[in-house]
């Protein structure tokens, strides 16, 4: 590893040298500096709001997740309080049951009565309601299986879930996070591409003083160095500017879309709950692209 | 110390032969002169000893350095027991003088203090003292030629290996630059001067070794040697 990075047995005023010669190099080639650091940037943008869009829709999903129950009904012909309990806890022994809450058939006459107008629905007589337990899964996409599965406890006799939304949920999911993934590895190939031609411009130009430096016994270390700093240096410019960028754009959106009628029943995630993450995956997707940049663009002039 | 045995070269991507059992020595202190007409085969020789090409078969000796076997990492190692001129000079433009010459001396990994201390001993042995702040286009060919070889020199090396050094240069700057190579030969430095001016190598009684069409035609003192061009 030191090897790799040329540091081994260097002395200090080498290292220094070497970082200055990096620097210099950024700013004679100032106009390719900043396009590197701007093509980095549009690339962690782009990047970065495709998995906050993702994490978003996530997190919607998990919430519309939470509120799609599976109701599992109590047999009529059992009203003792053990047999019924004994029922719940025969659900809860199912593996995807994150929580089974009872409701009595007079508790779910009550909550049907509140959503309608009670003069039409005088003289309904609670018996017309069965005993239930609402479930909550914790893994949606098994919502078929788990329905089976309590239909098949002793007591109840019909389960009901909309297993047709599970599906659309899991669904959309899955194409949310392929889709993210799939134009993240793009972008940072797209990235490392720009970065290469950035530093092989920087290289070309340099050739001749590369070669002296091959002639008079420099190690590829050595060489490789400043190009290097140059990669890593551009790199963390472009994620730290890509990242204050995002979060402008983020808290910006945000703002909106909350703020208008349909944004507003969303529960969008806070820039400021995922700020640390953003910042170590963009320096950090920087830093490899600036560096494997460089090291790809010097390859062909260390061969000699 | 160079030795060549039986060396053969074939350029792969070409397929051309450039050398068919070279062999000579050169030892430690010498001067010598390799010469023939373009295209004998004297630029693979340079590039056999500076390790930039592989021979074919045969076994090449630099300064205890087995060519045909050295690891690529060890290859820096063996270049800087070299100093290494050429006929285009090679400086870096935009550096003054001083930092051509300070640059080979960074490169190696020389401290700050030692590269103030050793810059303007060497630009003074090679008679360029007073030019360290200009730039190489502000220079005439022969000055250029004497930062190159002020730069080949710093880092002390064993033997300097010159690629028709003179090319570029007038008679007179060309007899100046053979004198300060005899001058560096009299320090301890070994010295081979590739070049096809016949006049110029019969103004110094020095070995000579004659290369055509890829074969030594001659090796001695008797001056230049076959055909020159």
């Amino acid at each position: 590893m030191t090897e790799w990075m040329g540091i081994s047995g260097m002395k200090l005023n080498r290292v220094g040298y070497l970082i200055r010669e990096g620097f210099r190099s950024i700013f004679t080639h100032g106009f390719m500096s900043f396009a590197s650091v701007t093509i980095i940037m549009a690339c962690l943008i782009i990047m970065g709001s495709v998995s906050l869009l993702s994490l978003n829709i996530d997190a919607l999903i998990k919430d519309l997740e939470n509120q799609n129950e599976v109701v599992a009904y109590v047999d009529e012909k059992i009203n003792d309080d053990a047999q019924i309990r004994a029922i719940g806890d025969a659900i809860r022994t199912i593996g995807n049951v994150q929580s089974a809450e009872f409701v009595s058939r007079g508790e779910a006459m009550d909550k049907f009565m509140s959503n309608y107008d009670s003069d039409l629905m005088e003289g309904i007589d609670e018996t017309v309601f069965r005993h239930r337990y609402v479930i909550h899964l914790t893994d949606i996409s098994l919502m078929a299986q788990t329905k089976a599965q309590l239909e098949a406890v002793d007591g109840i006799s019909e389960a009901k879930a909309h297993t047709q939304y599970a599906k659309a949920f899991v669904s959309i999911r899955n194409v949310v996070t392929v889709v993210s993934l799939v134009l993240i590895v793009i972008l940072v190939f797209v990235s490392i591409f720009i970065m290469t031609n950035t530093i092989k411009l920087a290289t070309f130009s340099r050739r001749e003083e590369i070669a002296i430096m091959k002639m008079v016994g420099a190690t590829n270390s050595f060489i490789r160095m400043p190009f290097v700093i140059e990669g890593l240096v551009l790199g963390i410019l472009g994620g730290g500017l890509g990242y204050l960028a995002e979060w402008g754009i983020y808290d910006g959106l945000t703002v909106k879309v909350v703020g208008s009628m349909a944004g507003s029943f969303l529960n969008i995630i806070p820039f400021t709950s995922v700020a640390l993450f953003v910042f170590i995956i963009f320096i950090g997707l920087g830093i490899l692209v600036g560096v494997f940049g460089a090291l790809n663009a010097i390859r062909n002039y260390l061969k000699v | 110390m160079v030795q060549l045995n039986n060396v053969r070269m074939v350029y792969s991507s070409s397929g051309t032969e450039a050398l068919n059992g070279v062999s000579f020595k050169v030892d430690d202190g010498e001067f010598v002169f390799l010469v023939g007409p373009s295209g004998s085969g004297k630029t693979t020789i340079m590039k056999l000893i500076t390790g930039e090409v592989n021979a074919t078969s045969g076994r090449i000796i630099v300064n205890d350095f087995d060519m045909r076997r050295i690891k690529r990492r060890k290859l820096p190692q063996m270049r800087r027991t070299l100093g290494v001129i050429f006929q285009d000079f090679r400086l870096i433009e935009n550096m003054t003088v001083y930092d051509n010459v300070a640059f080979a001396m960074r490169v190696v990994g020389a401290s700050n203090r030692q590269i103030r201390k050793r810059v303007p001993y060497v630009l003074e042995l090679v008679g360029l003292e007073g030019r360290e702040k200009r730039f190489p286009n502000e220079l005439s060919g022969g000055e250029q030629q004497r930062v190159a070889i002020a730069r080949a020199l710093v880092n002390n090396p064993r033997m300097i290996v010159a690629d028709e050094p003179t090319g570029n240069l007038d008679p007179v700057r060309s007899l100046e630059l053979m004198l300060l190579f005899e001058k560096i030969n009299s320090m301890g430095t070994t010295i081979m001067v590739v070049t096809h001016e016949k006049e110029l190598v019969n103004a110094f009684a020095k070995r000579v070794i004659s290369i055509d069409n890829g074969v030594v035609i001659g090796d001695g003192m008797d001056g230049y040697f076959g055909n020159e061009a």
